[in-house]
């Protein structure tokens, strides 16, 4: 099998060497349908990129840190996105480019290309959705295409890939990618044709848009839809889309454009070019053996095929199969635009509302039953405002994972998370929350006599910090739910600045040199209009990623409003003498409230059993492994948080090792000397937070709480991402 | 019987074939063994692998350089008894610093390139043993030795 072919070389054989989008061209154009000029790069020199710079073993070290099953979706985006780089900064080796490159530029000159995938796995019928592997629309010349040939081969990885690697038998060690580069043809317009509805054998479906078909296969602009019978041929019904604006080839790429009012009055197809693409997916029905999914462009008369696969049914239909909502969050800019706008100016004003009501009202005031009722209706409150965190706040995180892979697509830094430095301190809740403990700390460091004080209990001489004290109660509230009243929540802020201040002040890590060096950086990248571009998407993944954090705080205050009100029911039931009252659910605070012969039962013990005794020999872990979240290496004692209450123990120099940070717990952070994590992720609030002090961070580490005890001697390594339990040489 | 040039080819191909080593450090007299990606040098004359600074063999080969490495080309089969060569050697190990590290990142990187990631990462150290002396083993009972010293 040559590197390079021209379709009239592809012969059926080939098809493990192509690919079956290539396949299905060469057997199109070799059966006079018209297809666009299209030559095809094999999976030899796929074989070859990855042979040359050892990526099947790096891809191979990537995707066993840990079984798939015991990993969540955002750390499957991030091993994609660490293998994506190692693409993006391995270079084509010379004669490969050469060779390849000789070709392109014989057959397309300085003429616009798109570059698709076509893995061999791909078009089969068992595994046929679109969105598993990228396509490019508009590359020019050849080393930008060579380019994108490799972010084509990269995304045999894609994180949609890996969800679906059992369907599609993704195996390091056999799959491999053929890339189809084609001429572009700009049509009239363009569409999907489906010879059998998916959802009606009876039928038959037709959708077009204006321009090109990018628009409308990534659903940025809504289609035309006709249903034809396929018996009668004849039209059965004709949606018309609102017609607004179409996709146009821009200096690279495609651009959204609005549509001449003239056509927004007409249909993209008349019924006789209807009837023409119905009669087309007849004929390639009949080449290929089964019905299919088309895509077409209408130029200058003339109808185009760009790809024929069989038709199947979308992907993760079965029942309890999460993984097209997953891949649903992936949403596209115009979306999260949206989306940024109503949380911003909608939902968090709502939240803040919300906790501040709550906060408001009289609670001591209401009579056993009362209370009750007001529990169980905050509980609600709580539930309503969590549906929203998963429906609206998760996917508008989207922004920042988008931001990153435009990142790394234009800068290429050896670190695929560098991306998060120019995110940070985007006026994160959290951390405007630990600058002011850090000016309380400031103030304990600066007066002797404070301190004494502080640790004595004495009424205090400085009314500036009390000031700022009340200020930050009264901003924040308790540093945990846990602490019902002001003056309790007033002690461990004490205790906390108290502790701060036996240490220098240490600070977040992130400088604005460093940040506005990575900007211009960045935008240096773009030019003209896309430098604007550039700067709103910049924008919006900072909005993206300071939401990630200040959500839940927001979350955390309206939580903090149900606790209360639960935690004086505790107080009432403790004068009727109910024992353990910390371990009551909810559900029996309110039984008990509302009947007074209610015997409440606490919480079941969890069941987490001890197995580290087996045989004769007892377990302990000496190194873990997670991901690497956070670079940097860090020593120290451990300090495991099971319960909230456990942060207030939290003492400068010990490493936080937790099931998941949550942003209600990290106002120890400028204390901590590394983060470790159960949780999986590089953009999850522990990640960030950690980033934000420049402090090692290690996510997903299974067990990571058992694993742990708290005064283990930690070292965390965050290059790596493993922890390792005991003593080291350099102790 | 066999020339001594022909055994020095023979214990080069050897080094060549293999991609893991196991390495022996010890403790206050407690012996330890780790698995190891090397690779050896053109002259034979320094074996290369790499780990982080937290490890147990680091530790111990810091307290004490003098180390050896066990190389062999088993494959688990009765047959191995009177088919397969080890070769032991021993010499003493140091960290690889300041000039040289370039030269001997890339040999060590032309050997194992997937190893990219984590000898490049800050926390891990690239070492080499200076072998002093190779002890080849094969046909179950036959040993040669090979002097450093000897060799050029």
């Amino acid at each position: 099998m040559d590197l390079i072919l021209a379709l009239d070389q592809v012969r059926p054989e080939d098809i493990a060497g192509v690919g079956g989008k290539c396949l299905a061209l060469a057997r199109m154009l070799q059966n006079g349908f018209q297809v666009p000029e299209t030559l095809c790069v094999s999976t030899k020199a796929y074989e070859a990129y990855v042979e040359r710079n050892g990526l099947k073993e790096r891809i191979l070290l990537e995707l066993h840190r840990k079984d798939f099953e015991d990993m969540r979706w955002e750390e499957i985006w991030d091993a994609s996105l660490r293998i994506r780089n190692m693409f993006l900064t391995s270079p084509m080796p010379a004669r490969l480019a050469q060779e390849l490159g000789e070709t392109i530029r014989s057959r397309f000159g300085t003429r616009p290309v798109v570059v698709r995938s076509s893995a061999p796995a791909e078009d089969s019928s068992r595994a046929s959705f679109a969105g598993l592997h990228e396509s490019f629309v508009n590359v020019q010349g050849v080393d930008s295409i060579l380019d994108h040939v490799r972010k084509v081969w990269a995304s045999l990885w894609s994180d949609a890939a890996l969800l679906y690697r059992q369907e599609l038998g993704l195996e390091v060690e056999t799959s491999t990618m053929a890339v189809a580069i084609q001429e572009i043809v700009v049509g009239s317009c363009s569409g999907v044709a489906f010879g059998v509805n998916p959802n009606d054998p009876s039928q038959a479906v037709i959708e077009s848009v204006y321009g090109l078909n990018q628009g409308l296969v990534d659903g940025a602009v809504e289609p035309d839809r006709w249903i034809l019978d396929r018996e009668k041929v004849e039209i059965v019904e004709h949606r018309a889309a609102a017609r607004e604006s179409r996709m146009a080839p821009c200096q690279e790429g495609v651009t959204k454009e609005p549509l001449p009012p003239e056509l927004s009055q007409e249909a993209p197809l008349d019924s006789e070019q209807v009837f023409t693409l119905f009669r087309l997916t007849q004929d390639l029905e009949q080449l290929f053996g089964s019905p299919q999914d088309v895509e077409w462009t209408f130029r200058e008369g003339r109808v185009f095929v760009l790809q024929s696969r069989p038709v199947t049914a979308g992907p993760g239909t079965q029942k309890g199969d999460q993984r097209s909502w997953y891949l649903s969050l992936r949403k596209s800019y115009e979306n999260l635009k949206a989306m940024r706008a109503e949380i911003e100016q909608r939902l968090i004003p709502e939240m803040i509302e919300e906790a501040a009501i709550l906060g408001k009202q009289d609670l001591a005031s209401l009579a056993d039953t009362e209370l009750a009722g007001e529990i169980r209706r905050r509980t609600r409150i709580v539930e309503k405002w969590k549906d929203t965190y998963w429906t609206e706040f998760i996917p508008f995180a989207h922004g920042a994972r988008l931001f990153g892979q435009i990142y790394n697509d234009n800068v290429r830094p050896s670190d695929p998370y560098q991306f998060v430095d120019l995110l940070s301190d985007s006026g994160m809740v959290s951390v405007e929350r630990n600058r002011m403990l850090e000016a309380l700390a400031d103030r304990v460091r600066e007066s002797p006599d404070l301190a004494r004080r502080l640790r004595a209990g004495e009424e205090l001489t400085d009314t500036g910090f009390a000031d700022l004290l009340d200020r930050f109660i009264e901003r924040f509230g308790a540093l945990t739910t846990a602490p019902s009243s002001r003056e309790k929540a007033g002690g461990s802020v004490v205790r906390l600045a108290l502790e701060m201040a036996s240490v220098p002040r240490s600070g977040e890590k992130t400088t604005a040199k460093h940040r506005e060096g990575l900007e211009a950086d960045f935008l240096a990248k773009f030019e003209g209009e896309r430098r604007q571009e550039a700067l709103e998407l910049l924008d919006l993944a900072r909005a993206s990623y300071r939401l990630r954090d200040d959500d839940n705080i927001y979350l955390g205050r309206i939580e903090a409003q149900l606790e209360t009100a639960a935690q004086l029911g505790k107080d009432r039931l403790e004068t009727r003498g109910i024992g353990d009252r910390e371990a009551l659910p909810v559900e029996e605070i309110i039984a008990s409230l509302m009947d007074p012969a209610h015997v409440p039962c606490p919480r079941a013990a969890s069941a987490e059993t001890e197995d580290t005794e087996d045989g004769g020999f007892f377990l302990r872990a000496r190194q873990l492994i997670g991901q690497p979240a956070g670079p940097g290496i860090s020593k120290g004692p451990a300090r495991v948080i099971l319960e909230p209450s456990d942060l207030l123990e939290f003492k400068s120099g010990e490493i936080l090792v937790c099931d998941a940070v949550d942003p209600n717990m990290t106002f120890v952070i400028p204390l901590a000397g590394g983060v470790v994590e159960r949780r999986g992720g590089m953009l999850i609030h522990g990640a960030i937070i950690a980033r934000e002090y420049g402090l090692p961070c290690v996510t997903g580490v299974p067990e990571a709480t058992r694993r742990i005890q708290s005064g283990d001697a930690l070292t965390v390594d965050g290059y790596l991402g493993i922890v390792i339990l005991g003593e080291d040489a350099e102790n | 019987m066999e020339s001594d040039h022909r055994r020095r080819e023979r214990l080069k191909a050897l080094l060549e074939s293999q991609r893991l080593a196991v390495l022996a450090t010890h403790r206050e007299g407690q012996p330890y063994g780790s698995l190891v990606s090397f690779v050896a040098t053109e002259d034979m004359k320094q074996v290369l692998f790499a780990t982080t600074r937290s490890t147990r063999k680091y530790e111990n080969l810091t307290a004490d350089a003098r180390v050896a490495l066990l190389i062999d080309n088993r494959s688990n089969q009765d047959s191995d008894i009177h088919e397969a060569t080890a070769v032991t050697a021993t010499g003493r190990a140091e960290e690889i610093e300041g000039s040289d590290k370039k030269r001997f990142l890339r040999l060590y990187l032309e050997r194992h390139p997937y190893l990219r990631d984590f000898v490049n990462s800050p926390t891990c150290a690239l070492l080499r043993v200076r072998v002093e002396t190779y002890y080849l083993v094969n046909r179950f009972q036959e040993v040669t030795e090979l002097h450093a010293e000897k060799w050029t």
